[in-house]
This record gives structure tokens, sequence and C-alpha cells, in this order.
């Protein structure tokens, strides 16, 4: 059982420059009593997200369209718990896995093993968890014997064959991503093709940023268009594709 | 949304708490990860600490007229301690910063880095706690039972440097000449502890100033003082624990204000 509320969610970025945030400059302008004004104090704010408000529950395939800076990212953070609205409320219920970033706290000079666990650590897995589902990853990484050299050894495609098959094996309620991720060649890709749709199956709730309309036709039953910030349209992905990428 | 601070700040402390094995992973993972390809590893820097007390403790020993039998298990414990303490408050400026990737990716409790960053430096302090036995060998110097109250005081200085690391990573997330200060705040700290320097040595309204009110030189005491074979007096632990609790109070009511910010900070 997952849900997401979103009641009119706001993001607003500080933007500090370098006066903003140094503490000499805040100390003397304390000490002049703030009469440098607040233009000199560097505070411009930028407006990601801008009240966003709506509902997904189990069964929602999200589909997140929208241009570069148009919040896309920034609302997938929301949705894992990185950020806190700046204003508004965000109910979020589920545990929550994201494969935005199936490398982050990869160490180059640790082994493959090292690095399984370290990640799995990361992603919420106790260690007996991974223990025990350490050789189905190895095996579906097809790294052999090269699992216990360390990662700097390791060619790209086996590092994020590695990554992928450390990242895969956890079964959210909530699952983020940004795009599909496909790695490695021919062989490899239908695996893992294979394991994305079963990982998709099994989440409640799916919330996937792309600007791929196959993607989002394919995989969504339901696409939110976000432009500048705001919900532009929030429809089936049919209705939204169209007016998005035109016909 | 409409909760007090204090319980924001509570409930990510719990939850950091509750990842102990991430902690524990983490941390080691940062020791190794220095060392990985040194034949000695971590070893080096217990060597390195071992090259210095031994020479800070040759020429203050010449400089003090000091007997050696005292003064150099006083300079090793001391040394070992404080290198622990200013590197955790040192490197808990950077507790936020440096975690910025996982930080900004994935929704692990903000705390569970100022934990790792304790957890590596108390490994780092393990390697370190080596050179003691030899220093007390050394000199002919026993090691008393009296050793063993040094483990609670231990115990309260790490929640001490806790709060102080959690304090400054937190505002040197947002105030980034932040760790230049205390840095420099911190090579002073070190000449105003009697740690190169022994407490005998003072004249009377000296000590006065340069012990009891330097509060760094209270929890040196109750580690330092116990493994010298002395009890450490009431007001060391009494300025300690009273250090702890206005410092975590302070600390919880900081971080729960702010902790929904640090990662727009980053």
């Amino acid at each position: 059982m997952a849900y997401i509320e979103f009641t009119n969610v706001c993001v607003d970025f500080p933007i500090y420059n370098a006066n903003g945030r140094s503490l000499k400059k805040r100390l003397i302008q304390v000490a002049t009593g703030g009469q440098l004004g607040s233009d000199q104090q560097g505070r411009v704010v930028v407006r990601a997200l801008e009240s966003l408000s709506f509902t997904l529950k189990d069964g929602d395939r999200v589909g997140l369209l929208g241009h570069n800076g148009a919040g896309k990212s920034t609302l997938l953070r929301l949705l894992s718990g990185v950020y806190e609205p700046s204003s508004g409320s965000a109910r979020i219920e589920g545990e929550i896995g994201s494969l935005i970033d199936i490398s982050l706290g990869i160490d180059p000079e640790a082994t493959g093993r090292e690095n399984i666990y370290l990640r799995g650590g990361l992603l919420g897995m106790r260690r007996s968890e991974i223990a025990a589902q350490i050789d189905d990853i190895i095996e579906f990484s097809e790294l052999g014997d090269f699992v216990d050299m360390p990662l700097r050894t390791y060619s790209t495609g086996m590092h994020l064959r590695l990554a992928f098959a450390v990242s895969t094996v956890v079964r959210p309620e909530i699952l983020l991503m940004d795009e599909w991720l496909s790695v490695g060649d021919e062989g490899f890709k239908r695996k893992a093709e294979a394991r994305m749709s079963e990982l998709v199956r099994s989440t409640n709730i799916l919330v996937i940023a792309s600007h791929s309309r196959e993607l989002v036709l394919h995989t969504c039953n339901r696409v939110i268009w976000l432009e500048h910030g705001k919900i532009r349209m929030d429809d089936d992905p049919q209705t939204v594709a169209s007016a998005y990428f035109g016909t | 949304m409409h909760d007090v601070p204090i319980n924001i700040a509570l409930r990510d402390i719990v939850a950091a708490a509750r990842r102990y094995p991430l902690v524990g992973m983490l941390g080691w993972q940062d020791v190794r990860q220095r060392y990985r390809r040194s034949a000695l590893g971590p070893f080096w820097l217990t060597i390195s600490m071992g090259v210095m007390i031994g020479t800070i403790g040759v020429v203050f020993g010449q400089i003090f007229n000091a007997p050696m039998t005292e003064f150099l298990p006083f300079l090793a414990a001391g040394m070992i301690m404080w290198a622990f303490m200013s590197s955790v408050i040192s490197e808990g400026c950077a507790g936020f910063i440096s975690a910025e990737g996982i930080i900004k990716q994935l929704p692990i409790p903000l705390f569970v880095h100022i934990l790792r960053m304790i957890w590596r430096n108390v490994l780092i302090l393990g390697h370190n706690l080596v050179i003691i036995p030899f220093v007390f060998m050394a000199v002919g110097k026993p090691l008393s039972l009296v050793a063993l109250l040094s483990v609670p005081g231990f115990l309260l200085v790490a929640i001490n440097l806790a709060w102080v690391a959690l304090v400054l990573a937190v505002l040197c997330a947002r105030y980034r000449d932040l760790p230049q200060i205390v840095g420099s705040i911190l090579q002073v700290v070190f000449y105003l502890t009697p740690i190169i320097w022994m407490p005998s040595l003072l004249p009377q309204r000296a000590a006065l100033y340069l012990l009891e009110l330097n509060p760094i030189f209270h929890l040196l005491e109750i580690v330092r003082a116990p493994l010298l074979g002395q009890f450490p007096s009431v007001t060391n632990w009494v300025v300690s624990f009273v250090l702890a609790l206005i410092g975590w109070g302070l600390a919880l009511a900081i971080y729960g204000r702010y902790k929904r910010r640090i990662a727009y900070w980053l």
C-alpha cells in the first residue's frame, strides 16, 4: 500500500552568492544594522516548482514529461524525501526506492564484492539480506572472478552491470527513475530489460522522468507534463504525449 | 509539516542510530579507502603519531626539565586524545558538505553522516591507542585499574563531540568560510590546553584561567587522568556532563530548525 499526496507544493531554491555564504559579511551586516539592504544580501530565490497538487495511488505508473529545467528532477527529489517542500504539504507513504544514480556510493578502490555490500547498504538492505542474494547478484552481473578485483580495473560496461545488478535487487513500494535504465551489450540488455520489467511490475507506484515518447506510451498509465515548475497537463499518456510531442 | 523542530531532530537521530550497520560499514570504508594501496595501512597514522610524540617528548621534556616517566605518558595520552577530538571537530565541519552526493540522492537520515565521521575517527583512534602501552613500557610506568574509568569518560567525550560536530556540520553547510575559522580556533585551543605542557608547571593564577575555564581541558581530563592512574576531579565530570546537556539541547534546536534546509544549502 503506497500513497502520495501533494497539496500546493512549492520549492524555492535560495541562490547564495559568495556574499551570502560568508559569515564575515553576515556579521558586518549585523554590526552595521543591516543597512546594506536586501539586494546586497544575495538572497535570490528561484522557484523550481509552483503549487503542485496531485495524488498517486497503488497501480499508478506516472511519466514525467517536460523540457530541461521544467522541474522533473526536483520533483523526483521531493518524492524521494531528499527535499522538503518550501511550502505546501507532501504526504508520502510507502518505502521509496530510487534508481536515479545507480553508481552512487561506489568506491573504485574497493572490490566488486565490497561494493555490492556498500551499495546495498546505502539502498537500505541489511547485511544478511545482501549475503543471501550476493550469488545471484554476481551471476546476474556476469563478472565471474572479477568480482574480487578492485572496481577501478573494470571496464565501463562491467561497472554499470554491477551497479545495475545491485540496484535492481531492492523491491520498493514507490520506485523513482530518471529515464529507463539500459546497460550492457545485446545479451545483457535483454536480461536487464526483463529485470526492469519485473521490478516495475512489482512496485506499487512508479514515477519515471523521461524524454521518450515510446517509453511513456509503453510503460505509463498517467503522464504529468511539467512546464516552468507548474503542471501543464495531467492526463492519460495518449493525450499528453500527443500534446507534448505534437502529432 | 507542523512538527516541533525538536521532534524532527530526534526522529532523524533515532532513524540514524537504527542504521548503525550502514554507519559501521561506511566508516570502515573511509578508513580502508584512505590506505587501500599502502602496505601498513592506517598504521602509518600510528607511526607518524609515535614519531611526533617521541620528538615533542624529547624536546619539551628537556625544555621543561620534566621527568620522562611523568611527561611521556602524559604527552602520549593527551596527544592521541587531542588528535581524535580535533579531527572530529574539524571533519564535523565537512560532515554534510562531503556527503553531498548521497544527501541529494538518497533519503538516508542525515545524522548517519555525522555518526559515520565519528566512527571513522574512533577507528583511527583505535590504531593510535597501540602507542600507549609502548610508551608506558618504555618509561616503566604501570597501567593501573583506574584506567578503566577512561571508558565512560571517553563515551561522555564522544557524546559531547557529536553535538559539536552536528552543529558545525549544519552551520558550515550554510556558511562555507566557517571551517577555516574552526581550524584556527582548534590550533589556538591546542596550545591553551595542557597537552604538550603539564598543568603543574603553571603559576596558580594562570591555572585558573587555562584549566578551570577551559571546557576542552575538562573533557580531556576525564579520559587522560584515569589512563595516567589518577581520578578525574568532580569538577571535570560535572563540567563535561553539563556541557553535554546544554550542547545537545542547543544542537537539537538548531538541527530541528534547519534540517529541512540542509539539502538545499548543499
